[in-house]
């Protein structure tokens, strides 16, 4: 099985494993007592944040390790708000990014808060001057996503961070898809990250606020993770976490431009290779590792099932993929073909075997599928 | 009755119905309705050549997918995508064929 969808996860990076096994031994004491073993729990968990802090390049006492990725964007997005309440309770934010962003806009829709949704173009981009243009006096948020999850592109973060900066008003980036991979643009105030996308285990989020962000918790007051994350720390989660963010980095580094020009591969032949396809997504300014591409009169999860028959396992925006009944939001604010949507996001080490053997495969899957579906002529 | 027949009105306002569609008539209406993409859009590519160049033909469909699938079809396939029209039950969509 060749495992084509880093996007949703990357597998654990053997550095990740070392550091949790390590830890689970030496660190499982509770890092708040002030006994022997305590105090080495504690002494790891600084050290996971300032590695980190490193990685992100913050400062240790701006970092918080969080249950998840989406709960890092619920607290820096919740916080934030709260913080500013004063100021506003305007919200902004792209059309595209992850639904943990979106369902916590809706959440403060619904609890009287305004909300204005930024689109993007038809790679999937949003326009900065477009953004700037929605930052009002009230605004007491901006929101956006350092690179899309579905499509790749990368977002104009410095020039959205500058305008921000400007109007007087925090920005929150979703860095889930980038961190890691791609040198993080700066100029932000809050930060959202997702350790088992870089190779980390499950059940570890990246919160960063800044110095002077104003941030006040949304939730039942707690005295863990210098109160910005309630409950018990995972100081193993963290370890693990952060050797592998050290060690996933620099092997990007190096990996890196090798997996991009594997993704330019896919690019350009699958045009070629199968009738009435687009591929979308910016071409250039776009994540290393990650390709999206819509089939004409194909149904996304067919396709999906015929290319894990075939060894093959991808991901797809394609509303019959998805929990819900609506297409993907984001194909949707692009404006391109919903169905028949095939995401390839390449963990590291994926070898040009591999991608050859899917480029081989495919056509005859999309042209089986049409086939069954019916189309007679293309 | 009428407390009944009042309620009616009222879940109805006046601004949910939609604008009239006065634009060109399409000769050929697909009836897509009830079906899922990417079926209508193979059932649009299938019978576009049913209609003279120049002419509209219309496909019915409620799957919301179809209201991005459908321009963005004709975008690919450099149809002229017309209009999208409310209707009680989902939407029809009214392409023009431009070969």
């Amino acid at each position: 099985m060749a495992y084509f969808d880093a996007a949703s996860t990357e597998p654990l990076h053997p550095a990740a494993r070392d550091a949790l096994v390590a830890a689970l031994d030496g660190g499982w004491a509770d890092p708040q007592r002030l006994y022997g073993t305590a105090r080495r729990a504690r002494l790891l968990l600084d050290q996971a944040r300032a590695r980190t802090a490193v990685a992100f390049g913050v400062r240790p006492d701006e970092t918080f390790f969080t249950s998840s990725g989406t709960q890092a964007v619920h607290l820096a997005m919740l916080g934030a708000l709260s913080a500013r309440r004063r100021t506003g309770r305007h919200l902004v934010v792209s059309a595209v990014e992850h639904s943990s962003v979106l369902h916590t806009a809706a959440l403060h829709e619904r609890d009287g808060g305004k909300v204005t949704t930024v689109g993007v173009d038809r790679t999937g981009r949003v326009d900065p001057e477009e953004f700037a243009a929605a930052l009002r006096p009230d605004t007491a948020l901006a929101c956006l996503q350092s690179a899309n999850h579905e499509v790749g592109t990368l977002q104009p973060v410095t020039e959205v961070a500058e305008a921000c900066r400007a109007a007087r008003v925090p920005l929150f980036v979703d860095a889930a898809q980038s961190a890691g991979r791609v040198e993080l643009p700066g100029g932000w105030s809050l930060l959202a990250a997702s350790a088992h996308k870089w190779g980390g285990p499950p059940g570890v989020g990246v919160l960063i606020v800044r110095k002077n962000t104003r941030w006040r918790s949304p939730l039942p007051e707690d005295e863990r993770e210098g109160r910005r994350v309630p409950g018990f720390e995972n100081v193993p989660g963290a370890m693990a976490a952060a050797a592998a963010l050290e060690a996933y980095t620099a092997e990007m580094h190096r990996d890196g431009p090798r997996l991009s020009a594997l993704v330019d591969q896919i690019r350009e032949r699958v045009p070629h290779l199968v009738e009435d396809v687009e591929v979308i997504g910016d071409p250039v300014r776009r994540l290393p590792h990650l390709v999206t591409f819509s089939c004409l009169y194909v149904e996304g999860e067919a396709l999906l099932t015929e290319l894990d028959r075939l060894g093959f396992a991808v991901s797809s925006g394609s509303s019959c993929t998805a929990d819900t009944l609506r297409p993907s939001h984001v194909l949707e604010a692009m404006g391109v073909i919903t169905h028949g949507n095939v995401r390839v996001s390449l963990p590291r080490g994926t070898s040009a075997t591999d991608v050859d053997r899917f480029l081989a495969v495919l056509p005859g899957a999309v042209a089986r599928l049409r086939r069954t579906a019916g189309m007679t002529s293309q | 009755m009428g407390l009944r027949r009042r309620r009616a009105e009222r879940e109805t306002p006046r601004e949910a119905t939609p604008p009239a569609y006065h634009g060109p008539v399409p000769i050929l209406t697909i009836d897509a309705l009830g079906r899922k993409c990417p079926i209508p859009i193979i059932m649009l590519a299938e019978r576009i050549g049913e209609v003279p160049v120049g002419q509209i033909i219309a496909v019915q469909a409620d799957d919301v997918a179809a209201r991005t699938d459908v321009p963005a079809w004709c975008r690919m396939k450099s149809q002229d995508f017309v209009a999208e029209e409310t209707l009680p039950r989902g939407w029809a969509f009214h392409v023009r064929r431009t070969y």
